[in-house]
C-alpha cells in the first residue's frame, strides 16, 4: 500500500475512531470539549495533532471500566496488567478486537517466515498477561501447530522442545537465554534441538543478545513488540531483514513525541512511542504513550513492505534512572556486558544514596572460565568492566563480582533495577 | 613437586564458607589446607584435597565455581630460618611468588606456593633444595 492510500485509510479510521470515543468515553468527550474540538474537526490522520494523549494514570484513574468504549455485552474478553504500582489496567475485547489482535500477531510470524510446517512453542506466561494468548493466536492463525507451554517449567519446556521436534519459540529474550543455559547444563547443545525461529518480546533487549540467544539456541531470533493497552503482542515485528519492527499503522498509528514537550518529533528522531488504536471497539485508545524510547523509519524495507517501522525500544522514559544528574538505562549496562565473554549475560543495577551521593552497583556473575585463582586478575576483571561502564555511562558504577548462578533469573519479565533511593 | 590446587569463587557473605565445608564434609572429603583471599564483595578459597576429581564434581553439582590450578607443594623444617632460605634462591632467581600458604605440625612444615613462572621454580627447588620436594 502506497503512503497516500495508507493516510487516507488512517484518516478515515481516526475519524471513526473519534466519534466512537465521543459519543461513548466521557473521558475524551471532556476531554475533546475541553479543547473545543468535535469530531467534524477530526477529518485527516494529520489531525490527531490537535487531540488530547492519554497516559497510564488515565487508566488507573478511569479504573476499571471507564475508557470502555462498547457495552458490557459485546466484551468477550479482558485481560489486565499487573498493579504493581497502583490500580492494574483493565483492557476489554470485543470479538473484533480479537479478530484484529490474532490477525496482527499472524503478520508478525508470517514476516518471520512461519508456515504451517511448524511446530511452535508459546512460552510467555497465559493468563491476564496478553503474550501467551497473543502469541497462540497469532502462531494458530498461520496454521502452524502451537505448544501451550507457558512459563514455569524449563525441564518439560526443554523436553518438549526436544521430543516434539519444536521448530518455534515465543518468550521474553532473558528467558531464552536462561533456556540456553538451562540446556547447556543438561549437557545440551543447539544441535540436539530443531528451533530455526524465535519470536522475542516483552521486555527491551539488545542485538548483542540478538547474537548470544541465535548462536547458542541455533535459531533466528526476532523482535515481537506490543502492549496489552493497544492490544497485546503484534503490535510490531521485525522482517528477515532485522532492520527495525514494521508496525501493524492501519490498526495502530504510531507517533513519536518529546516526552518532555509532547511536541511531536519527525522520523528518524528519538522519542517517546505513542499509539492510536485506529481500528479497536472495545477500549480503543487515542495517543497513548506507551513511555517507550525509539524512532521511527520510513521507506520501503528490504523485505518489500511498506509500513513504518520503530528501532529498537532503547529504554523507557520511566525505567530511564537519574543517578547523580545523569540519565542512565539499563540497556546500557546490558550491552556493555554482553560484548564481554567473561560475564554471563545477565545483571542486577542497585541504585542507592549514600548521604546526599547516588551510588550505582553493578552485580555480574563471571563465568567460570575466566575465574581466576589470583585476587590481582579478578580485580582486574572488575576494573576491565567498571571502566567500560564509566566510558558508556559516563557516571562510575562500583562493580560487585558475583558467582555464576547466583542473579536471579525470571521466566517473565526480569527484575535488572533496584532503586533503593525511593525508599527514602 | 606440582599439586592441583582447588580455587572455589565466592560471594563474601556469612555462611558461605560453610556451604563449601559442609558439601566437602557430606561426602567425607578431608581439606588438607586452604587460604582464603578476600575483597568486600568476593573471595577465593583455595584448597587442598587428596581427591581432587571428587571434590571437584561435588563442589559444581553443589553449584560453585570452580577452578584447578597447578601449584608447588613444599616441605620445610619447622624452625626459625627455614623458609627464608628457599625464599632467597626464589628471589635470586627472579621468582615472583603469586602467593603462598603454610601450615606447620610438629617438625615439618608444608608450604604451597604459586609462582608467577611454575616450571622455572620448580627447576630452582630442584637444584638447590631436592630434599624438600
Amino acid at each position: 500500500m502506497g503512503r497516500d492510500e495508507m493516510s487516507d485509510l488512517q484518516g478515515k479510521r481516526l475519524h471513526k475512531l473519534v466519534e466512537l470515543v465521543y459519543h461513548n468515553v466521557p473521558f475524551y468527550r471532556e476531554k475533546m470539549q475541553a479543547l473545543d474540538l468535535s469530531p467534524e474537526d477530526i477529518r485527516s490522520i494529520e489531525d490527531i495533532r490537535k487531540l488530547p494523549f492519554t497516559t497510564k494514570q488515565d487508566l488507573r484513574d478511569n479504573y476499571p471500566v471507564g475508557l470502555q468504549a462498547a457495552a458490557q455485552s459485546e466484551i468477550v474478553r479482558i485481560h489486565a496488567s499487573s498493579g504493581t504500582t497502583g490500580n492494574p489496567t483493565v483492557v476489554g475485547y470485543t470479538r473484533r478486537d480479537l479478530e484484529i489482535w490474532s490477525e496482527s500477531a499472524a503478520r508478525a510470524f508470517t514476516a518471520y517466515g512461519v508456515t504451517r510446517d511448524d511446530v511452535f512453542s508459546v512460552g510467555y506466561g497465559y493468563g491476564l498477561f496478553t503474550g501467551g494468548l497473543g502469541a497462540h493466536y497469532g502462531v494458530e492463525y498461520v496454521g502452524a501447530t502451537v505448544i501451550p507451554t507457558s512459563t514455569g517449567n524449563t525441564e518439560k519446556h526443554l523436553r518438549l522442545l526436544r521430543d516434539l521436534k519444536v521448530t518455534g519459540i515465543a518468550c521474553t529474550p532473558s528467558y531464552a537465554l536462561y533456556l540456553a543455559e538451562a540446556m547447556e547444563k543438561r549437557g545440551m547443545t543447539a544441535d540436539d534441538i530443531s528451533l530455526r525461529i524465535g519470536a522475542f518480546g516483552a521486555e527491551p533487549w539488545t542485538e548483542k543478545m540478538r547474537q548470544e540467544i541465535e548462536s547458542r539456541l541455533g535459531l533466528k531470533a526476532y523482535n515481537l513488540y506490543g502492549l496489552s493497552e493497544i492490544i497485546g503482542p503484534g503490535v510490531s515485528y521485525e522482517c528477515e531483514c532485522k532492520n527495525g519492527s514494521h508496525i501493524s499503522e492501519d490498526h495502530f498509528y504510531p507517533e513519536i513525541v518529546d516526552p518532555e514537550t509532547l511536541e511531536p518529533l519527525p522520523y528518524g528522531t528519538q522519542g517517546e512511542l505513542v499509539f492510536t488504536t485506529l481500528t479497536k471497539t472495545g477500549m480503543p485508545l487515542i495517543r497513548y504513550r506507551t513511555r517507550d524510547l525509539c524512532s521511527l523509519m520510513d521507506g520501503k524495507c528490504g523485505c518489500g513492505r511498506t509500513n513504518v517501522r520503530m528501532t529498537r525500544i532503547i529504554g523507557r522514559c520511566d525505567d530511564m534512572l537519574i543517578i547523580r544528574g545523569i540519565n542512565v538505562f539499563p540497556s546500557q549496562v546490558e550491552s556493555v556486558i554482553l560484548e564481554m565473554p567473561e560475564f554471563e549475560p545477565v545483571y542486577l543495577m542497585v541504585v542507592d544514596r549514600a548521604g546526599c551521593l547516588d551510588t550505582l552497583q553493578v552485580q555480574v556473575e563471571v563465568r567460570r572460565d575466566f575465574i581466576s585463582d589470583e585476587l590481582g586478575e579478578m580485580l582486574r576483571l572488575r576494573k576491565k568492566l567498571a571502566d567500560r561502564l564509566k566510558s558508556v555511562l559516563s557516571i562510575s558504577a562500583d562493580v560487585k563480582l558475583m558467582e555464576p548462578g547466583s542473579i536471579s533469573r525470571s521466566e517473565g519479565k526480569s527484575v535488572r533495577v533496584i532503586d533503593r533511593r525511593s525508599l527514602d | 613437586m606440582t599439586i592441583k590446587q582447588i580455587t572455589v569463587f565466592l560471594e563474601n557473605k556469612t555462611g558461605r564458607l560453610n556451604d563449601v565445608a559442609k558439601v566437602l564434609g557430606a561426602n567425607n572429603i578431608n581439606m588438607l589446607a586452604f587460604c582464603i583471599a578476600e575483597t568486600v564483595d568476593f573471595g577465593l578459597m583455595r584448597l587442598i584435597v587428596h581427591e581432587v576429581d571428587k571434590a571437584v564434581d561435588v563442589l559444581r553439582d553443589a553449584g560453585f565455581a570452580v577452578i584447578l590450578t597447578d601449584v608447588i607443594a613444599i616441605h620445610c623444617d619447622n624452625r626459625p630460618g627455614a623458609l627464608s632460605k628457599i625464599l632467597e634462591s626464589l628471589a635470586e632467581n627472579d621468582i615472583f611468588i603469586e602467593y603462598m600458604y603454610a601450615f606447620a605440625q610438629s617438625e615439618r612444615a608444608d608450604v604451597i606456593i604459586n609462582p608467577n613462572d611454575l616450571e622455572k621454580c620448580v627447576r630452582i627447588l630442584e637444584e638447590k633444595h631436592s630434599d624438600i620436594l
